[in-house]
C-alpha cells in the first residue's frame, strides 16, 4: 500500500492535544505512522497553510434504512432539481434533504468525514439498512438497533430482568450487525400502536405497565453490564413540544445512577441525541422559548453524558423519526404528507416534509436554540454537532453550521435579519453570546469527541501514530483565519484532501476512489440464556411474521465487517 | 436419501410467506415435495423440473425460429444492442433479487437506459398516490398481532395472495388477537362476491367505477355530514353503519388491490382511501397497505429509491441525472410513442401484462428478454437468455408487500452451466465496459 507524508500543515488533534502546531503526519498501510516510519518513496503532499484533521465522525444521522428511503421515494420532488453527475468516479447524485446512497456517502467524503452512524435501524428491516449501507460509498458506517419499545425489552424490564436484557440486547446486535443500543421515546412508540403515547418519563406504557424511566434506567444497566464501546443513545420522550426541557432534564438525571463500566474509553452512559428538539420552553408554540441555558447548566455538571445538537439549518427537510406520535402530531400542524409503519414487536417511524422557515419565529427560535447548545457546552469533547439529519436539515449544511458557531459575526447577522428579530432574540439568549468555536473546539466536536463516546477513540479520530489513516485536509489556514463565515462554510464543503484507510478518495472536492467502506458491528459473547432463548422461540412461532430462521443479516450484505468483539460473560 | 431445506421463502407473490418445507434429492438437483406453500407457490418450486425447460440461450434466426447459441455470445448480442441504442428500456425486476438489480441500474447509468419495474402497470398509482399525501401503514405482523377491523378493498387474497388470510390478516391469533378471526370483523368492499368476500363477515358491494365515491362517503360519515339515500349502490345505514363499527375497533386496516388502482379515479381512489385512514386515525389506530403482486417488486421499487430515489420509471437516458414523470418516462407510453429504440426485459413479462399496442411497438425493437421461463415476452424477442430462479437454485433479497427484506433461499442447483441473474447481468456489465471503452 502506498505511503504518504504530509507536510507542513497545521494539526488540529485534541487527541494528542495539538492546537494548529506544523506537524508532519506519515501514512503507512492504512495507518498513520512517526515519520521515521515511511520510505523516501512515500508520496509528499504539501499542506501549507492548510488545516489537517482527523476524518470527522457522525455520530447521529438517518442516512440508511426503510424510514429513510420512503423518505427518498416518496418525495420525488426533493430531487427533481437536483439530480446530477458531478466529475470524478462517481455515480449519479440526487436529493436535497434526504440524498441517494451514492450522494450520502460522496458528500460525507467532501466534507471530511469518514464514518457514519445510521440512527435508528428497526432490528425487523436490519437487512434493508445494511442493503443501502453497502451501496453507500467511501465512509465507514454502523447502525443503532432500536431497543425503547422491543416487547421482550418492556417485559425484561417491567421485572427489572438487566440480565436477559443483556443477552437479548446482545444477540439482537449479533442478529442485525448493529453496533448498540438506541432509545427513541420509550415507551411511547409502542402505545403508538394504538393511537397513543408517552409525554413523561412517568408515563405507563398501555398493557406492559412500564414507565419510560425504568425502560431507560433499565437499558442502561444492561448496557454497562455488556460494556458496550456505545452508551444507551437517546431520543427523549415530548419531542418537539413547548415546555418539555422538564422531561429533557428528568431524563438526563436518570444518568446519575448508573456508572460506566467498559474497555474503550468511554465515559459516558447517556447520549442524548437532537438536544435541541428537547430544549424548550413556554406552554405553547404561541410562548415556546429557549431553555439551552437551563439544558446545558445541568449537561455541564454531569460528565455521565455526552450530546448532540440536531442544529436546525432553517430548509426545506423532510423529517424522520421512530418517534411514531411525533410524526402524526407533526402532521396536523403543518398538514403536509405522513407516512407512517408500525413494526410488528419492535418499533415504528414517522415521517413528514418540514419546512424550516427564517419566517417563522418557531423555526428562528429552534434554530438559535441548537447554536446556544454547543456554545454555552463546556466540554467540546461531550458535544457533538448534528443536524439530526435530516430532521433539523439536511447534513451537507454542515459546514454552515460550523460557520455559524465559528464566526459570531457570521450569527448574529443570521439572527438580526429574521422576520421577527426582536421577538428571537427576546426569547433566547443566543444574541449575548460571544464566543466562537475554535478549530481545536470544533475537532473535538466532530472528531475526538464522537470517537470516544462511540468508544472507537483507539483507532479513530485522531492522528496519533498507529491510528487509523483517516485524515482531511481543509483549505483554512489558522494563520491566516477567514473573517467570513461564507469561507468556513466553502472550505468545510469541499477537502482539500481525504485519506481514508490511507487512501486519497477525495481530491480538491472530488472524489477520485470510492475506498472500501466498513461496517462496524459489536459482537458481544454472553452466558448461555435458556429464558432469553425460549422467549425468542415463543415469539417468533407466535408472534413475528417471519421465521427467526429468516431474521438474522447474512455475512455477504456486508462485505468488509469491522467486527468489535467483546466478552461479557460474567462469572 | 432426501434432505428437507425449513424456512424457504416462496418466490411468487408479495406475501413471501417463509415457512415453505421443501424435500430436495441428496444431489441437490430435484425438488421431491413441497410442504406450507399455497397452489401457485408450490407449482413454482415445482416447475423448475418441468421437462422441456429451456437452459441455454436461445437467438431468433431470419426465419422465426430460435436457436440455441452459447451464453458468451448471447451477452455479446445484448451488449451491443445496449451500446448501440441511445435509449433502452429496461423493463421487469419484480421477480429477482436485488443484488441482481444493483449491476443492472450499473449498465442502465452507463448506456442510458431506462428502468421501469412492474408497478408501472400495477400499483403505480398507489405510488402516486402515496407521493402525494403520505400513508400510515404497519408490518404484516401488526396486522396479526393487533387487528380488529380488516378491509379488503377491490382485492382477492383467495386467489391472488394465497396465504395472506391465514398467515395475517384473517385467521391468525395474536399477541392481542387471541380469538383469531373471531375477534376480528371482517370486511370485503368489490364489485362482484369473490372468494375473499365469502371469507368475510360484510360484503358491500359497490357500484363498478364508483370506488371513490364510496370511499368519499365514508370520510363524510366518519364526520358525521350527510349522505345521499345511497352512495355507488350502498344503503347510507350501511355507511353509517359500518364506519361506527370502524371507529369502535381497536386497530383497523384496509387492503386494496388491482380494484382500487386501475378503475376510473386510479390514483385518486387510493388517495382517497389514505385520506379516509388519516381520517380514522382521530378515532382509533388505523393502516393501509397496497397488496403488492410479485414477490420482489416491492423490492425494484426499494433499490431504485436509494439509488436515485424514485420508486419506478426511472430515466437514465441522460446519463447525468435521474428523471422521472408517470406518462413520460413510463414504459407503456414510451413504448406506445416508439419513444425507445431497444428493449430489455427481465424476470416479468410485459407481452403478457401491456397493452397490445405497446407489445406489438416492442416486438418491432431489437429486445432480449432475461427470464427462466418461456413466457409472452421471449415469443416476440430476438433473444431469450434463461437463467436460474432466483429464490429456488439461487438466494437473494426480496421485499415483502410491507417492505420487510427477507433473504430468499437456494433449494436445488440450477441445471448445470446455468448463469444466475446476477452472474449474467455482471458479464454484460463487463462486455458493455469493453463496447464502451473502445467507442
Amino acid at each position: 500500500m502506498s505511503e504518504y507524508i504530509i507536510k507542513n500543515g497545521h494539526v488540529f488533534d485534541p487527541v494528542q492535544k495539538i492546537k494548529g502546531d506544523k506537524k508532519d503526519i506519515a501514512i503507512k498501510d492504512g495507518k498513520i505512522v512517526e515519520a521515521s516510519e515511511v520510505s523516501s518513496s512515500a508520496k509528499s503532499i504539501n499542506a501549507k497553510g492548510k488545516t489537517i484533521m482527523a476524518g470527522a465522525m457522525e455520530i447521529h444521522a438517518h442516512v440508511a434504512g426503510p424510514k429513510v428511503n420512503a423518505g427518498r421515494w416518496f418525495r420525488p420532488e426533493d430531487k427533481i432539481f437536483d439530480s446530477h453527475k458531478k466529475p470524478g468516479m462517481t455515480r449519479i447524485e440526487g436529493g436535497k434533504s434526504i440524498p441517494t446512497v451514492f450522494k450520502t456517502g460522496y458528500e460525507y467524503a467532501r466534507m471530511g468525514y469518514t464514518f457514519a452512524m445510521e440512527a435508528a435501524m428497526p432490528p425487523l428491516y436490519a437487512r434493508h439498512v445494511h442493503e443501502e449501507i453497502h451501496d453507500t460509498p467511501i465512509i465507514d458506517e454502523a447502525a443503532l438497533p432500536v431497543f425503547g419499545n422491543n416487547w421482550f425489552i418492556l417485559e425484561y424490564l417491567k421485572n427489572r430482568e438487566i440480565e436477559n436484557t443483556a443477552a437479548y440486547i446482545a444477540w439482537i446486535l449479533n442478529q442485525t450487525k448493529g453496533y448498540g443500543v438506541k432509545i427513541v421515546n420509550p415507551g411511547g412508540t409502542e402505545a403508538w400502536a394504538w393511537g397513543l403515547n408517552c409525554l413523561t418519563i412517568n408515563d405507563p406504557v398501555p398493557y406492559f405497565e412500564i414507565t419510560p424511566a425504568e425502560i431507560v434506567t433499565g437499558l442502561m444497566e444492561a448496557n454497562e453490564y455488556l460494556g458496550l464501546p456505545h452508551s444507551v443513545h437517546i431520543h427523549q420522550n415530548d419531542l418537539g413540544n413547548p415546555g418539555n426541557y422538564k422531561v429533557t432534564l428528568d431524563t438526563l438525571r436518570l444518568a446519575e445512577k448508573v456508572k460506566p463500566k467498559n474497555d474503550f474509553g468511554r465515559d459516558q452512559v447517556m447520549h442524548s441525541t437532537h438536544l435541541q428538539f428537547h430544549a424548550y420552553g413556554g406552554e405553547s408554540f404561541a410562548n415556546i422559548e429557549s431553555k439551552a441555558k437551563e439544558v446545558m447548566d445541568y449537561v455541564n455538571s454531569n460528565e455521565a453524558i455526552t450530546f448532540d445538537t440536531g442544529n436546525v439549518t432553517l430548509d426545506e427537510t423532510t423529517t424522520m423519526t421512530a418517534d411514531g406520535p411525533f410524526e402524526h402530531h407533526l402532521c396536523s400542524l403543518n398538514h403536509l404528507k405522513w407516512f407512517n409503519v408500525d413494526v410488528e414487536l419492535e418499533t415504528a417511524a414517522g415521517i413528514v416534509p418540514y419546512v424550516y422557515s427564517p419566517n417563522v419565529s418557531v423555526n428562528a427560535i429552534q434554530w438559535a436554540i441548537g447554536l446556544e447548545l454547543a456554545l454555552y457546552a463546556k466540554d467540546p469533547m461531550r458535544c457533538f454537532i448534528t443536524t439530526d439529519h435530516p430532521n433539523a436539515g439536511p447534513f451537507t449544511r454542515y459546514p454552515r453550521v460550523m460557520s455559524w458557531l465559528m464566526c459570531a459575526k457570521t450569527r448574529n447577522e443570521r439572527l438580526n435579519t429574521f422576520k421577527n428579530a426582536d421577538k428571537i432574540i427576546d426569547r433566547t439568549t443566543l444574541a449575548e453570546i460571544d464566543r466562537e468555536i475554535s478549530l481545536y473546539e470544533l475537532a473535538a466536536m466532530t472528531r475526538a469527541g464522537p470517537a470516544k463516546s462511540l468508544g472507537l477513540s483507539k483507532d479513530f479520530g485522531g492522528l496519533k501514530p498507529g491510528m487509523n489513516a483517516d485524515i482531511a485536509i481543509y483549505n483554512i489556514n489558522p494563520e491566516k483565519l477567514p473573517t467570513k463565515g461564507e469561507d468556513y462554510e466553502k472550505a468545510f464543503s469541499n477537502v482539500a484532501y481525504l485519506f481514508k484507510d490511507g487512501k486519497i478518495c477525495v481530491k480538491d472536492g472530488t472524489v477520485v476512489d470510492n475506498g472500501q467502506k466498513k461496517t462496524f458491528w459489536v459482537d458481544v459473547k454472553v452466558n448461555p440464556n435458556k429464558q432469553v432463548r425460549h422467549d425468542v422461540v415463543e415469539k417468533f412461532l407466535k408472534y413475528y411474521s417471519v421465521n427467526e430462521g429468516n431474521y438474522s443479516v447474512p455475512d455477504d450484505y456486508a462485505p468488509h465487517q469491522h467486527i468489535i468483539s467483546l466478552d461479557a460473560t460474567h462469572a | 436419501m432426501t434432505k428437507v431445506v425449513k424456512d424457504v421463502i416462496c418466490p411468487f407473490c408479495g406475501t413471501l410467506c417463509d415457512d415453505v418445507e421443501i424435500t430436495v434429492s441428496d444431489d441437490n438437483k430435484k425438488i421431491i415435495s413441497v410442504r406450507n406453500a399455497c397452489a401457485i407457490g408450490a407449482e413454482k418450486f415445482n416447475h423448475t423440473s418441468l421437462p422441456g425447460r429451456v437452459t441455454r440461450p436461445r437467438m431468433r434466426q431470419p426465419d422465426g425460429t430460435f436457436k440455441e447459441v452459447s451464453y458468451d455470445e448471447a451477452v455479446d448480442w445484448t451488449a451491443k444492442t445496449l451500446v448501440n441504442a441511445r435509449k433502452t428500456l429496461m423493463y421487469g425486476w419484480a421477480s429477482t433479487s436485488c443484488q441482481a438489480m444493483s449491476v443492472g441500474h450499473e449498465i442502465a447509468e452507463k448506456i442510458g437506459g431506462i428502468v421501469d419495474n412492474c408497478a408501472t402497470v400495477c400499483h403505480g398509482s398507489s405510488l402516486i398516490a402515496i407521493q402525494d399525501v403520505g400513508v400510515p401503514s404497519c408490518t404484516l405482523g401488526e396486522v396479526k398481532n393487533r387487528a380488529d377491523r380488516v378491509i379488503f378493498w377491490g382485492c382477492n387474497p383467495a386467489h391472488a395472495h394465497p396465504r395472506h388470510m391465514s398467515r395475517y390478516s384473517i385467521f391468525p391469533r395474536g399477541f392481542f388477537t387471541v380469538k383469531g378471526h373471531k375477534g376480528r370483523k371482517i370486511y370485503c368492499v368489490d364489485c362482484r362476491y369473490t372468494d375473499t368476500a365469502r371469507c368475510a363477515d360484510e360484503f358491500i358491494q359497490v357500484q363498478q367505477g364508483y370506488d371513490y365515491e364510496l370511499l368519499n362517503a365514508f370520510r363524510t360519515a366518519a364526520r358525521g355530514e350527510v349522505l345521499p339515500d345511497t352512495v355507488g349502490g350502498v344503503p347510507k345505514e350501511k355507511i353509517y353503519e359500518i364506519v361506527e363499527e370502524l371507529k369502535g375497533g381497536r386497530f383497523g386496516v384496509i387492503f386494496f388491490g388491482m380494484g382500487l388502482t386501475h378503475t376510473m379515479g386510479r390514483n385518486h381512489n387510493i388517495d382517497i382511501a389514505i385520506a379516509l385512514t388519516r381520517d380514522m386515525n382521530d378515532f382509533t389506530k388505523f393502516n393501509i397497505m397496497a397488496m403488492r403482486g410479485h414477490w420482489n417488486v416491492t423490492g425494484s421499487g426499494q433499490v431504485l429509491a436509494w439509488q436515485y430515489g424514485f420508486p419506478y420509471a426511472v430515466d437514465l437516458s441522460r446519463r447525468t441525472k435521474a428523471r422521472y414523470q408517470t406518462g413520460e418516462t413510463t414504459s407503456v407510453d414510451l413504448l406506445i410513442r416508439n419513444e425507445v429504440d431497444a428493449c430489455f426485459n427481465i424476470a416479468t413479462d410485459p407481452g403478457a401484462h401491456f397493452p397490445i399496442d405497446s407489445v406489438v411497438s416492442m416486438s418491432k425493437k431489437p429486445t432480449v428478454t432475461i427470464d427462466p421461463h418461456i413466457n409472452m415476452s421471449t415469443e416476440i424477442s430476438d433473444l431469450h437468455i434463461p437463467v436460474a430462479m432466483v429464490g429456488v437454485e439461487v438466494g437473494g433479497c426480496a421485499y415483502r408487500m410491507d417492505n420487510v427484506p427477507i433473504e430468499t433461499r437456494k433449494v436445488v442447483d440450477p441445471p448445470d452451466g446455468m448463469l444466475t441473474d446476477v452472474e449474467l447481468l455482471t458479464k454484460i456489465n463487463e462486455r458493455v465496459d469493453e463496447l464502451m471503452g473502445a467507442k
